[in-house]
């Protein structure tokens, strides 16, 4: 049993990376096929750095990820600490309320928003409403039902005297807040931040439709490369971006073992 | 809590005022083009729109599509304002029905002189008063010579039940359908419904021989002699050559598409004579040629064939067929969306092999 528990874990790896391995590997082939590998270089990566339309494309998408992360993670957690406090039947209301639009279609949450942009454009005659604005409300939009579902368990958690004991001993609402609160609901802010970002940097479906003329992110132009087929540079980013990332959650992870095995040692 | 509350809103009126300030001076045009269709720099090749800035000192928005039916789309929809699209011959002639272009001031567009006379006045823009040819191309027949050892002429190669297993079909109606009324001896923008039904026959005749009805998977499957022989756009030919030496390409004698990527100026636009002079600019026949050797396609200017670098392309009896290959050439109009529903329902029923009766 012991054994077929190992191979399993192996095959469930195996089919999560394989798609992720041939990609990499297809980045340092040494000409355009992707069949067979005809040999090592490092050409494709120093071609990428000539492509300013790609890196600019690149640093869009992560303007955006960046920002939309972060203001939805502030609104999220002022969301779920309000949330918290109320009475039961209306927090269930609103918890539902904030779930929805997490389970809707992407198509649909897209559409949706494109046809509120125009709408609100013509109204406030705006030619030119699809842009940078339009894609970044939308994507605040689709990260926040994320980071309040994060925030809300920490915050549930908490033991609840443990404010009402630093508002006895003085502190004001803010400063009990800040002093108190934020550095226990830390770890879901965190992960909700993370999350929030890393949905926003890989969106494709809800930018579609409220992209404009000024303002566009890289999976976009991506998709568009239908004339001819994709050209290596392309696998050359995405391995940059996989690397990334995956040394980002690794060292984040890392930090927090370390520190909850410090913690025991405490204790 | 009311000061961090006061900085917030400074900076958000901050942020929205950026916005809407940016340089009075200069002209910003937002073009709106497929995607990997213009010159980047990439591989030493000319920077079409860098080149463009410099030289005029207009800005350029620069953002992509993924087909004519997405571009139509977002035009549509609204909300963003365009200065410069590039749709194909049918998509020029359905945005004319449909009121949604600017008529051209040919004033500004000096360089509409150097166009060949051949593509002026198209089927698609009769007067010409709406569109600049950019590129063009064919469909033909391409083949493996390793193994399609008889000579290949007619589109009946596509039919040889010689090379069954080793047929690729195109993945589209429009020109699975066109390939079948060439065959036939129809007009190909016909809107006769029995043609399309003896279309549909002829496909299903085709269909145990054939391998795979594809698109963009044919580059593999050819250039890997998985498949032997297949039709496909002759630009798409030149590129899978470089990795296939055995490959060719032939122009059927029944006659073949054609067809022509176009620029053009949509309603809405707010930068009219920015949009003209880049359209002037992409009509230089140094641009262009430059452009079309970056891009693989054709150029319908022949005095930018001067500028290619690699001589033999310019030359390219696939890329600029002789004028008796040419005259066969025939190209697609809009057609009703009726006729376009019709040609689809027996197009799924060829690739599913259902039996259909005719109507």
């Amino acid at each position: 049993m012991k054994k077929f528990n190992k191979i399993f874990t192996v095959l469930v790896y195996i089919f999560l990376y394989a798609p992720i391995l041939v990609l990499i590997v297809f980045s340092f082939n040494s000409t355009k096929s992707t069949i067979d590998f005809t040999g090592f270089t490092l050409k494709w990566y120093r071609e990428l750095f000539t492509r300013p339309d790609l890196l600019k494309l690149l640093m869009n998408t992560l303007i955006i990820a960046v920002i939309a992360s972060v203001v939805s993670t502030v609104l999220g957690t002022m969301a779920a600490v309000g949330i918290s406090s109320m009475k039961r039947r209306s927090r269930s209301m609103v918890l539902t309320a904030t779930n929805i639009p997490m389970t809707n279609p992407d198509i649909v949450t897209g559409v949706s928003l494109a046809l509120l942009f125009v709408f609100a454009g013509t109204f406030l005659r705006i030619n030119d409403v699809f842009g940078f604005w339009t894609l970044l409300i939308a994507h605040i939009t689709f990260c926040l039902p994320y980071v309040i579902l994060s925030v809300l368990p920490k915050i549930k958690q908490m033991d609840k005297n443990l404010t009402d004991a630093a508002l006895d001993l003085g502190c004001t609402p803010t400063q009990s807040f800040f002093k108190i609160m934020l550095p226990e609901i830390l770890p879901g802010i965190i992960s909700g931040a993370t999350m929030a970002f890393t949905l926003s940097l890989d969106d494709f479906v809800i930018s579609y439709f409220v992209y404009g003329a000024s303002f566009s992110t890289l999976p976009i132009e991506i998709y568009s490369y239908t004339k001819k087929p994709m050209p290596p540079t392309v696998f050359v980013l995405f391995t940059i971006m996989f690397t990334v990332i995956f040394l980002l959650l690794f060292f984040m992870n890392m930090a927090e073992y370390k520190k909850s095995k410090k913690k025991k040692i405490d204790l | 809590m009311k000061k961090v509350f006061a900085v917030l809103l400074m900076t958000v009126i901050v942020l929205t005022a950026c916005a809407a300030c940016s340089d009075p001076g200069t002209v910003t045009i937002n073009v709106y083009n497929w995607g990997q269709y213009i010159g980047v720099g990439e591989e030493g090749t000319i920077d079409v729109i860098k080149e463009f800035e410099e030289k005029t000192g207009i800005r350029v928005n620069y953002t992509t599509y993924d087909s004519n039916e997405s571009m139509y789309s977002k035009l549509e929809i609204g909300g963003s304002s365009y200065d410069v699209i590039f749709p194909s011959d049918y998509m020029v002639e359905r945005l004319i029905e449909n009121d949604m272009l600017e008529e051209i001031n040919f004033d500004n567009i000096p360089n509409f002189q150097y166009v060949d006379d051949e593509f002026k006045n198209p089927a698609y823009d009769p007067t010409n008063a709406y569109s600049v040819p950019y590129t063009f191309g064919y469909v033909g027949i391409i083949y493996n010579t390793k193994y399609v050892t008889k000579p290949v002429d007619s589109w009946n190669a596509l039919w040889d039940p010689d090379y069954s297993g080793k047929i690729l079909m195109f993945d589209n109606p429009r020109d699975a359908f066109g390939i079948a009324q060439f065959l036939l001896g129809q007009d190909i923008n016909t809107e006769d419904k029995s043609d399309y039904y003896a279309c549909y026959q002829k496909l299903s005749e085709q269909k145990p021989l054939v391998q795979e009805y594809v698109m963009d998977q044919i580059f593999q499957q050819m250039e890997n002699e998985e498949a032997w022989i297949a039709p496909y756009y002759a630009g798409d030919f030149l590129t899978m050559q470089e990795t296939n030496e055995n490959l060719a390409f032939a122009f059927p004698k029944e006659g073949y598409n054609y067809f022509v990527d176009a620029i053009c100026i949509p309603k809405g636009c707010k930068n009219k004579e920015a949009a003209e002079a880049f359209i002037n600019f992409i009509c230089d026949p140094e641009i262009s040629g430059k452009n079309c050797e970056a891009i693989g396609y054709s150029t319908p200017i022949s005095a930018a064939k001067e500028y290619y670098e690699d001589t033999e392309l310019a030359s390219n009896p696939v890329a600029y067929p002789s004028k008796e290959v040419f005259e066969r050439a025939d190209m697609f109009t809009n057609l009703k969306d009726e006729t376009l529903q019709y040609a689809n329902e027996l197009w799924l029923a060829v690739k599913s092999g259902t039996k259909v009766e005719e109507e």
